[in-house]
């Protein structure tokens, strides 16, 4: 599979989740594992440029597919535009969640490039966040969609 | 959380999907979307020897519209129930409902055959082709069959496939003039299971009722049409008098009882409640 855009060949066992292979084959700590049963979203990466749960893929089922992960959207300079504005906006405070965030509304502003603030909170409904309550994760997307 | 270990089979085509599973039979499962299927194995509540990848399998990605009908594939995703042109014309029910299924990150994998073959009693898609009054088509090495939707139910995470059988396509009536639909649901929190739900078809001509299909799910083991309340509903004109009665007569037709989240009179509460909602969103469908 390709993961940020390079190419990575290993042998695995059926039952490695991607999650896992990502974590502790590659060294993509990025991607965080919360609930691992595809509730909390942390997880999130993109699978061909759709965001899905890495904790509910198996390895094995992307071979040949590309995934993109957090450690995919900043390069050495820049911060991504959607990283900035929850810089911005306050958008963490543990961060915990904050990779899949991410990743959920990277897809998510590809295919709703104009949301209404209740399309963005209802695309929030799949990834849980403890400490911010939400607010300034709304703010810093619908800022994000308007740049 | 690790699921046990299992064969992987990586299925192409429909003819690989079934000849893994008839050669593994009730001790292969085969992975959809994995939204719900997934969580199970990484929990172990369940443990499948074997584990068939349908994801390979373009023949089972395709929508088409066959006279009345909308054939859905069975591994269509249900982010494509809104996005979809030809599901958001040919079955509006599916669009109002696909906001309840899960989450947004979730629905660009769960997919509409794997919601309905893994029958959850609280899921929306079972409720929405029992409404319909769709059906399934199964295929195994022994052929096709076509299973209506009343009989593919058969109680929580049950249904009347054989375990050498994999579901193929869905295939939904098409929505026509003079109809209207509506999906009402009511959960603790938006993108949990439902406390309970109603799908709600009606056909109306001159402002009277000439057809009408109601279901209830969320409450017992499988969805459940209400005939009685349909009978009724033909031949009235649905003033406000009539849909409140409805509602009343809608609660006294199921069987509810006490749960966790919800106390049988709070379920005989709601179901009204959402049946009302239903029918004036549906007579309004109906009536554009």
């Amino acid at each position: 599979m390709t993961v940020n855009g390079r190419r990575h060949c290993e042998r695995v066992e059926a039952r490695l989740l991607l999650s896992d292979f990502l974590r502790h084959h590659l060294g993509l700590t990025g991607t965080h594992v919360g609930c691992e049963h595809g509730v909390c979203g942390s997880c999130t990466v993109l699978l061909n440029g759709t965001a899905a749960r890495s904790c509910l893929l198996l390895a094995v089922q992307v071979d040949g597919s590309e995934v993109r992960t957090v450690e995919g959207l900043a390069d050495a300079e820049h911060l991504d535009p959607l990283q900035e504005a929850f810089r911005r906006h306050h958008a963490l405070q543990c961060g915990f969640c904050t990779p899949g965030i991410l990743m959920a509304t990277i897809d998510f502003l590809d295919r709703t490039p104009d949301p209404t603030r209740h399309a963005v909170e209802d695309m929030l409904s799949g990834q849980l966040c403890r400490c911010t309550g939400y607010a300034p994760i709304v703010d810093a997307i619908l800022d994000a969609a308007g740049a | 959380m690790k699921p046990p270990p299992f064969t992987y089979v990586r299925a192409g085509s429909i003819d690989e999907a079934l000849d893994a599973l008839g050669e593994h039979g009730d001790e292969a499962r085969v992975l959809a979307g994995g939204q719900s299927l997934m969580p199970m194995m990484n929990m172990r509540l369940s443990r499948p020897a074997a584990l068939v990848d349908a994801n390979g399998v373009a023949e089972l990605g395709r929508v088409e519209r066959v006279n009345g009908t909308v054939r859905v594939g069975a591994m269509v995703r249900q982010s494509a129930l809104t996005e979809s042109i030809d599901i958001a014309r040919g079955i509006p029910m599916l669009r109002d409902c696909a906001p309840w299924i899960g989450h947004w990150v979730t629905r660009n994998r769960g997919t509409v055959g794997g919601s309905i073959a893994h029958a959850d009693a609280r899921a929306e898609l079972p409720l929405a082709l029992v409404a319909l009054g769709g059906s399934v088509i199964a295929a195994s090495r022994r052929g096709r069959r076509e299973i209506g939707a009343s009989e593919l139910f058969a109680g929580h995470f049950t249904t009347s496939l054989e375990p050498d059988e994999l579901l193929v396509e869905t295939r939904w009536p098409a929505a026509s003039p003079g109809w209207g639909y509506a999906f009402e649901e009511l959960a603790l929190r938006h993108g949990d299971f439902a406390l309970a739900m109603v799908a709600c078809a009606l056909g109306v001509e001159h402002d009277i009722v000439v057809r009408a299909r109601i279901a209830v799910g969320a409450l017992g083991d499988r969805p459940r049409l209400l005939e009685g309340l349909a009978d009724m509903l033909v031949g009235q004109r649905l003033d406000e008098a009539m849909i409140h009665q409805a509602g009343s007569d809608a609660a006294a037709g199921v069987v509810t009882h006490d749960e966790l989240h919800a106390s049988a009179a709070y379920q005989r509460h709601v179901v009204p409640v959402l049946v009302r909602r239903a029918l004036r969103r549906a007579l309004g469908g109906a009536s554009a």
